[in-house]
Formats: C-alpha cells, structure tokens, sequence
C-alpha cells in the first residue's frame, strides 16, 4: 500500500508530506488549518473584548478617568511599530513566494526587531504603571493598587478605575504574551530561512506564521483606540 | 487554486493606509464631537484598517471560498457572543422586580 502511494511522490518536493496529493493542497491545508485556530483566537479575545464592552458601557466616566492615565504617545508609536511589522513581515512572505533568500532573511529580523521594540515599548509603560501604584489588586505583595494619581472625572468611582485596570492588564497581557510567542515562532521561521529551507515550491510556515503575526496586529488595531483614546476628550472637561 | 503573490506596491500602499490611519484615529480622539461620535469614529477607523489587514497582509481577498466561510464564521460568531450579551444586559429593569 505504501509503494502504490510512493509512485505518485517519485519527483515531488522533498517537503510534501505523504499524506497530500501535491505541493498545493498542502499548502491549503495548512492555511486552513491556521485559519480555524485564528477562528478560536477571535472568540478568545472576544471575551475579553465583551467585558471591555459592557464595564465600559456601564462606568464610562471611570473607564475614561483610568484610560487618560495611559501614555497616548507610547500607544501611537506602539501601533505603528506593529504595523509597520506586520509590513515587513507581509514582505518576508513575499521573498520567500519569489525564492530571494536574503531578502526574506533581512525582512524576517526586522519583524522580530520590531516585535522587540514593541514588547520593550511595552514594558517601560508597565513599569510606568507599576510606580503609580495601578497593578490591579494585589497582584505586586506590598504595593497594592492606588488610584490617587489617576484624575478622576466627575461621577467616577476609584473601584472602577481598578476594573479598567484588571481588562488593561489583562488584555494587554494576553496581547503581549501572543507577542512573545509570535517571536519565539518568527526566530524558529527565521533559523530555517537562513538554511534555504523556504522557497517558491515551499513557504507555507512562512505564509502560517505570518497569519499569526498580522492578527495579533489586528488585535492591537482595535485595543489602542479602546484603551488608549476613547474618553481622551474628555480630559481638558473634567 | 494557485497562489496569487501581491505585489510590493500594494503591500506599501496598505502600510502607508494603515499609519495615516493610525493618524487620523489619534487626531479624531482628540477633538471634542458630540456624543456617541468619538466612539463611532475611532471604531470605524479601526474596523477598516482590520479589514486591510484582513484581506491585503493576510491575502484573504485572494484566497479561496473557505477560507471566506471560515473567517465570516469567526464574525458571526463573535456578533451571537455580544448580541445575547447585551440582550440580556440592556434590558435589565425594563420591568419592574415584584
């Protein structure tokens, strides 16, 4: 049974599995298959996106208090560090659906570098909150959460100032830990690249990758106007 | 179905949309509208950027009907997730607790 299934495979690329007909419908599997994991990425930060919806809907003044404490600036330069990531990252696809080795080497160090920077963008604004005492709860022993640095809008009460907290932390986490993991991935993509593994035949972990990679960018899309913006307005009405 | 690769031109074209974007939804979150305009602003900015990613990055426009079907699933789901959410959540005291 295995010889009859070998003919068909004598001249095909060494990278086809055996369970696939032909180079092709293995690279649509495999989109496909990232695509339904997207599908449940989407219902997972869904949730995280629903509870965002609803406390915000029913603590707009809190949720706009605690939001104008963000670095608006750190926010905006974030998000064009991811887009212009998720730039790179669509050009190393394209290097690699055209066999041009380097480029697609040189565009894939520049999306880690990028995610990096994002990442470290990250970091100093957590650290920035972590010296203004808003950790949610108490997540840091000892230094509970305190919301006497964020300016309070009228009508809104310090509880809910923490609960925009916790969906920040939690959803910017989520993001960033998706981030981390992107990176991890990329390196692996990236090893590979350098060896010659990817060309016009054979990139689909390139293609899969790079899926991942942009909708965590659109994951971001839609957190900075959300955590960063809405209520920015207001700032000067207080 | 064979690959369709896109060019270089339109992946910088995206890039270039998605940062003046990026602009406009800051510029727009600064300025004062009338309620609920803010929010339906900085949303529809970023519905649309998603969109390019989506169909541009992402090459769904090029890809094939599953792939369609798949990712409207994601959508349609997500909208029975908020819908019987807020059914539940805008109609609280709408009648009165005997």
């Amino acid at each position: 049974m295995a010889e009859s299934y070998a003919v068909g495979h004598e001249t095909s690329h060494p990278a086809l599995r055996h369970h696939f007909e032909n180079m092709e419908q293995q690279r649509e599997a495999g989109t496909l298959g990232m695509w339904v994991f997207l599908v449940t990425e989407i219902m997972f930060f869904g949730g995280m996106f629903l509870a965002y919806t609803l406390y915000r809907s029913q603590y707009p003044q809190a949720f706009a208090s605690a939001s104008n404490h963000l670095s608006l600036a750190l926010g905006a330069i974030n998000t064009g560090v991811l887009i212009l990531s998720s730039f790179t990252m669509a050009l190393a696809v394209y290097s690699a659906q055209l066999g041009h080795r380097r480029n697609q080497v040189v565009c894939l160090v520049l999306t880690i570098l990028l995610g990096l920077t994002f990442l470290g963008i990250k970091a100093v604004e957590y650290y920035d909150k972590y010296v203004d005492h808003l950790m949610p709860g108490r997540l840091i022993p000892g230094h509970p959460f305190d919301a006497s640095h964020v300016h309070l809008l009228a009508g809104a009460a310090k509880q809910n100032v923490e609960m925009f907290y916790w969906i920040y932390f939690a959803m910017t986490g989520m993001h960033a830990l998706h981030m981390i993991i992107g990176v991890s991935l990329l390196s692996v993509i990236l090893y590979f690249a350098a060896r010659g593994r990817y060309g016009p035949e054979y990139h689909n972990p390139v293609e899969i990758s790079g899926l991942y990679w942009h909708f965590v960018d659109i994951i971001w899309i839609f957190l900075f106007p959300l955590l960063y913006l809405l209520g920015r307005h207001l700032a000067h009405a207080g | 179905m064979s690959e369709h690769i896109v060019s270089v031109k339109v992946y910088i074209t995206i890039c270039l949309a998605l940062m003046t974007g990026t602009a406009l939804t800051v510029w727009a979150g600064l300025r004062d509208f009338p309620w609920p305009l803010n929010v339906i602003i900085a949303l529809t900015i970023a519905v649309i950027k998603a969109t390019l990613v989506v169909l541009y990055f992402m090459h769904v426009r090029y890809s094939s009907r599953l792939i369609w079907v798949v990712f409207a699933s994601a959508l349609f789901w997500l909208g029975i997730l908020f819908a019987l959410t807020f059914s539940d959540y805008w109609t609280r005291g709408w009648l009165p607790i005997s």
